[in-house]
């Protein structure tokens, strides 16, 4: 009975998405030749495509539905297996030994292609943590965060190419330029809120991009730098494939870094401070918390790691010009950050994984790459609203018999 | 429940991990020709056609029964003209096994991509990456390119309107872009050497802004006789369309980017009389007719963007690989620089910075709807 | 004084065009707090299927002003469609999910469209037909203001007047009101919430579609991508206005546009889009809810 009514309402549907998709779709005008082609055929893959779209994407609304209706326990037990896991410190530190061990393994059995690809997603594991401090932790929504990135991977071309200098040495100078870039946007910006701040954000990151590509002199403009060198390896020159490995793992030790002082920063007074700023901003101040440090220490932190990575982007990919700072980069930071489950490590290191390996896996979709990336980061933000894994929050029960436990 | 769940995670990393995996002791089958550039994002329309053109050219030399009896693979990899991008693009063709690649199309996409081809011994030819670098710095052995650089169209063009249209007040516009601000800043060096005229206005545009009525009046009140605009035509249409609708009457001089048919076609009868350099007299060369007609009769359009320049370089790697009987680099740089080769470009053969050699450059104008060459 | 006139003039026009896309902005951000990215797709969707059916119908021979009358009316109707879907499909499973939720989704929304249209149609840039002729009256200021810019401030004018009065004084507009104020206690005095948000969307992405037409027609070019930076400056002229405020997103624009063109005329415009962004930046550091904007107190 049901079926019937759910075929009738999914032919609806792709009757809709037919008449939706016709201008589009179906007719191809030359306005110079003059002649219009109609591609019906068009038509009719819109019509089955969707039917079948329509009737795939209800049953697993209705299972889902079904489930969360009979199994409710279960499922809740099922959604925090991987805190579970991680809730016992010795299953933790197994865990975490052995992704280790896969990914200090990784490059002995992949191609250089593969290691490249990940040190790219490393990277953007360590910039989604950074962004994760601005908006997971302290709750400002920061569009322009790439502004910091670039800041970072300007300071190593420029200083390279004018001065010489090495990896090792721009690394905290790149740092720190984009720390004092974070304060710089900070100030003006304490009193806005919510989505006022993510526009000035988002004309901050683009005014240092314009400034980049206009400022010729300075940046040498849309051309862009070149050649810009290697890390070196206790003064060894490495050549191309030692190199992608070697800043292979030099990411891998950059992200064990930034988990472990992001781990301990939630934890810290200055951590909790973010969280109540962002849970409520007055209740945060008539507790005593200086919100100006507080949201000025976050916006420089969070750049920091911005910075840094930049400076490994420049060395990485040896160029670098303005074109690589867009907004859509900015998007798909904070998109890891939101995917990963706000303000929760695990879920930001899986969101960049699969937000960047994507792209790059999709590959083999040829044309229809991009097409499928937007559709799925659409679908996942529709089927798992609160992230991959959403961040926990802490709360303590006391109860009588047993200590103070942690609960989800 | 949660084992298959695991399970079934793992049988699907592994299948990504499978499928991703280059495809290894297939070489030998095959010649791989790579093609890398921006098919999709903003500078999707500049990438595309060059993909079309070597399909065409890949597929008649494959009917044929390929090269020394080998038939030729594409691999078509996107690089959406970003630096970082197009790195991992590189290292996914090489570890493919990619023997000769057509790209990139960008020139800062094409620099960061070089030092992974070079490292490989793969030869490198590009339809569209202009920056002048790239085959005078040396530092590329293994790039070349089917495009004049940005200073020798900027050369013509300066000397064209000083020559032979004797203006003295040029307005130079770029559209902020590596291969627009390349050319106009050459532009504009050229013309303040020649101390015959005078640049009263050297600007950037914003592309894709919805309206350029305040730089076209800027342009009015600086009384330049003459725009020389450095970029691609879709800026260049917009800003020909306002200056006539502002009732500006300056000429318009432009470069490479713009001497391409969707100019006139999307600029309508505002074109006309506008002025563009680029490859000489490919109007007339059957073989560009040719190429053309056998991208309508495969896709139902007019070709875009760098079509020819690609066809030329597709064309060009074949013979090489052809006449060279391998794909090593250094046999196939020899050929490259001393067998001719016919192309829609002309008769070309390339220099030893890897520059084509043989591809004229003359200036255009626009006259009833068509470019036309003039001496 | 001409100059400035002149400046003046075009910063006018480029500011309606703003105005027009930021209408739709700040009409959906007022009714569901969501900045709905893909609303500058719904431009460019507009736009496109405005294209499509005139020159479909010009090839058939149609007279022009029939052809201005359908085309505009098929932008219209399509462009509400894909409006009303789009909300359906990314936006309303997200209602009750966490804040930036529907901001990566509409993210992912705008990617999408942008591809879908490249692959459907071409990557490649249309000659846009003249919709708008030139009228003989205005030739003796011709060089100065346009047909096509008078036509596009006087329709900007008279769909703000018309949204105004909808939004003032009908019952829809009431209910949108109610519900941009409080959603809960809207469905508590029984209006059709869900239904709001559609019509919101809905009347949004009509007005996207006419600014599409209209942009269009006075750049006479389109291609997939015009979509994405006239959604950033529209975006940025309904925050400067006073997101939610619908005469903010007017004055924003404008505000916006003649900022951009006497930046263009009197210093540079390589630094165009600098002056933009720091003139919104300075706005807000004064006035933090932007110009129009109510400022926020907070009761505890």
């Amino acid at each position: 009975m049901s079926l019937l009514k759910e075929m009738k309402k999914g032919l609806f549907t792709s009757l809709w998405f037919v008449f939706l998709t016709f201008p589009l779709m179906v007719i191809k005008v030359d306005p110079i030749e003059r002649v219009v082609r109609w591609r019906w055929e068009n038509a009719l893959y819109v019509a089955v495509g969707t039917f079948l779209m329509y009737l795939l994407v209800t049953f697993l609304m209705q299972r889902k539905n079904a489930r969360a209706a009979t199994e409710t326990e279960v499922d809740a037990d099922r959604e925090s297996f991987i805190h579970r896991l991680i809730a016992s410190p010795r299953q933790k530190y197994l865990l975490g030994g052995a992704l280790l061990a896969v990914a200090i393994a990784f490059p002995f059995f992949s191609s250089s292609y593969q290691t490249n690809v990940m040190t790219t997603a490393l990277m953007y594991v360590v910039l989604g943590l950074g962004l994760n401090i601005v908006v997971g932790m302290a709750g400002l929504l920061d569009l322009g965060y790439v502004a910091f990135y670039a800041v970072g991977a300007y300071s190593y071309a420029l200083l390279n190419h004018h001065f010489g200098l090495g990896f090792w040495a721009v690394l905290p100078i790149g740092g720190g330029l984009a720390a004092i870039f974070g304060i710089l946007l900070g100030f003006p910006v304490l009193r806005l809120r919510g989505d006022y701040l993510a526009i000035v954000t988002l004309g901050f990151g683009e005014i240092i991009r314009l400034i980049l590509e206009n400022w010729g002199e300075f940046s040498k403009g849309p051309s862009g730098i070149s050649n810009i060198s290697r890390p070196g390896l206790f003064g060894l020159e490495l050549n191309l494939d030692a190199a992608i490995i070697y800043i292979y793992y030099l990411m891998i030790l950059f992200m064990i870094v930034t988990i472990f002082i992001v781990n301990r920063l939630q934890d810290s007074r200055l951590g909790r401070a973010w969280i109540a700023l962002r849970e409520d901003e007055i209740a945060c101040q008539a507790m005593g918390i200086d919100k100006r440090k507080t949201k000025l220490v976050a916006f420089s932190l969070g750049a920091f790691w911005a910075g840094i990575i930049g400076v490994v982007f420049a060395a990485k990919t040896t160029f670098i010009n303005p074109a690589s700072f867009t907004f859509l980069e900015s998007a798909i930071i904070l998109a890891i950050v939101v995917l990963g489950g706000m303000g929760s490590i695990i879920g930001v290191i899986l969101a960049a994984l699969i937000l960047i390996l994507l792209p790059e896996y999709l590959r083999a979709l040829s044309e229809y790459r991009m097409l499928a990336f937007g559709a799925i980061l659409v679908a996942m933000m529709v089927f798992r609203p609160q992230g991959l894994i959403a961040n926990i929050r802490r709360t303590y029960i006391f109860e009588k018999e047993k200590s103070p436990a942690e609960k989800s | 429940m949660k084992l298959m769940k695991t399970r079934k995670f793992v049988a699907a990393a592994a299948l990504m991990l499978a499928i991703s995996a280059p495809v290894a002791g297939m070489a030998g089958d095959t010649i791989k020709f790579g093609v890398a550039g921006a098919h999709s994002g903003d500078l999707a329309s500049y990438g595309l056609p060059s993909v079309n053109a070597a399909k065409l050219v890949i597929d008649q030399v494959n009917a044929k029964g390929g090269i020394n009896g080998k038939k030729i693979e594409m691999l078509v990899e996107d690089d959406v003209c970003k630096p970082e991008v197009a790195t991992n693009t590189a290292t996914k063709l090489v570890s493919q096994g990619a023997e000769v690649v057509l790209g990139h199309i960008c020139s800062g996409a094409t620099k960061s991509a070089l030092p992974i081809y070079k490292n490989a011994n793969v030869l490198v030819m590009s339809p569209s990456a202009t920056n002048p670098e790239l085959t005078y710095s040396g530092e590329y052995p293994n790039f070349f390119r089917t495009i004049a650089p940005d200073d020798v169209q900027a050369k013509v063009d300066v000397e064209f309107a000083l020559n032979k249209l004797g203006y003295t007040k040029i307005a130079v516009i770029h559209d902020k872009g590596d291969y627009g601000k390349g050319f106009a800043e050459f532009a504009k060096s050229f013309l303040d050497k020649s101390g015959k005229a005078e640049v009263v206005l050297f600007e950037g545009v914003t592309p894709g802004a919805v309206d350029y009525s305040a730089i076209v009046q800027k342009i009015k009140k600086s009384g330049a006789q003459a725009v020389m605009f450095g970029g691609y035509h879709p800026e260049a249409s917009k800003i020909i369309g306002m200056m006539k609708k502002k009732r500006l009457d300056a000429a318009f001089i432009s470069d490479d980017g713009v001497k391409d048919d969707t100019f006139i076609k999307v600029a309508g009868a505002d074109a006309e009389g506008a002025y563009a350099s680029g490859p000489k007299d490919t109007t007339k060369n059957p073989l560009s007719i040719k190429a053309k007609e056998e991208h309508k009769a495969a896709f139902g359009a007019d070709p875009g963007a760098f079509f020819e320049n690609a066809y030329a370089a597709t064309l060009a790697m074949v013979n090489a690989i052809e006449k060279a009987g391998s794909t090593d680099l250094e046999a196939l740089k020899k050929a490259l620089q001393t067998e001719k080769v016919d192309t829609p470009l002309g008769n070309i053969y390339f220099d030893k910075n890897g520059d084509a050699i043989g591809v004229g450059f003359s200036v255009y104008q626009v006259q009833n709807g068509k470019f036309v060459e003039l001496n | 004084m001409d100059y400035f006139i002149e400046l003046f003039c075009s910063g006018l026009t480029r500011g309606a065009i703003y105005a027009l896309i930021a209408l739709g902005y700040t009409m959906v951000y007022g009714i569901i707090g969501l900045i709905n990215f893909a609303h500058g797709e719904i431009y460019m969707i507009g736009a496109f299927t405005s294209f499509i059916v005139a020159t479909v119908l010009s090839i058939y021979g149609f007279p022009l002003l029939a052809i201005v009358v359908l085309a505009g009316l098929a932008a219209v109707v399509w462009s509400s469609a894909y409006g009303y879907t789009v909300e359906k499909i990314a936006y309303k499973p997200l209602r009750h999910a966490p804040r930036l939720s529907p901001l990566i989704s509409a993210i992912g929304m705008s990617i999408f469209l942008q591809n879908y249209v490249l692959l459907a149609q071409t990557s490649d840039f249309l000659p846009f037909p003249t919709l708008i002729p030139e009228f003989a009256f205005m030739e003796p200021v011709a060089h100065i203001v346009g047909s096509t810019d008078i036509v596009i401030l006087i329709t900007t004018t008279i769909m703000m007047l018309i949204l105004t009065v909808v939004i003032k004084g009908t019952k829809v507009g009431k209910a949108m009101r109610a519900t941009s104020q409080d959603r809960t206690m809207a469905m508590l005095v029984g209006i059709n919430v869900n239904r709001i948000i559609s019509v919101t969307f809905i009347i949004g992405s009509a007005l996207a579609a006419v600014g599409g037409l209209l942009i269009a027609s006075h750049i006479g070019q389109i291609n997939f991508f015009i979509g994405f930076l006239a959604g950033i400056k529209a975006f940025t002229a309904a925050v400067l206005g006073g997101i939610g405020s619908i005469p903010g997103a007017v004055l924003g624009g404008l505000v916006l546009g003649l900022t951009e063109s006497f930046a263009t005329g009197y210093v540079s415009s390589d630094y165009e889009d600098v002056f933009a962004f720091s003139l919104l930046v300075f706005i807000l550091i004064f006035k933090p809810s932007g110009l129009l904007g109510k400022a926020e107190t907070k009761k505890v």
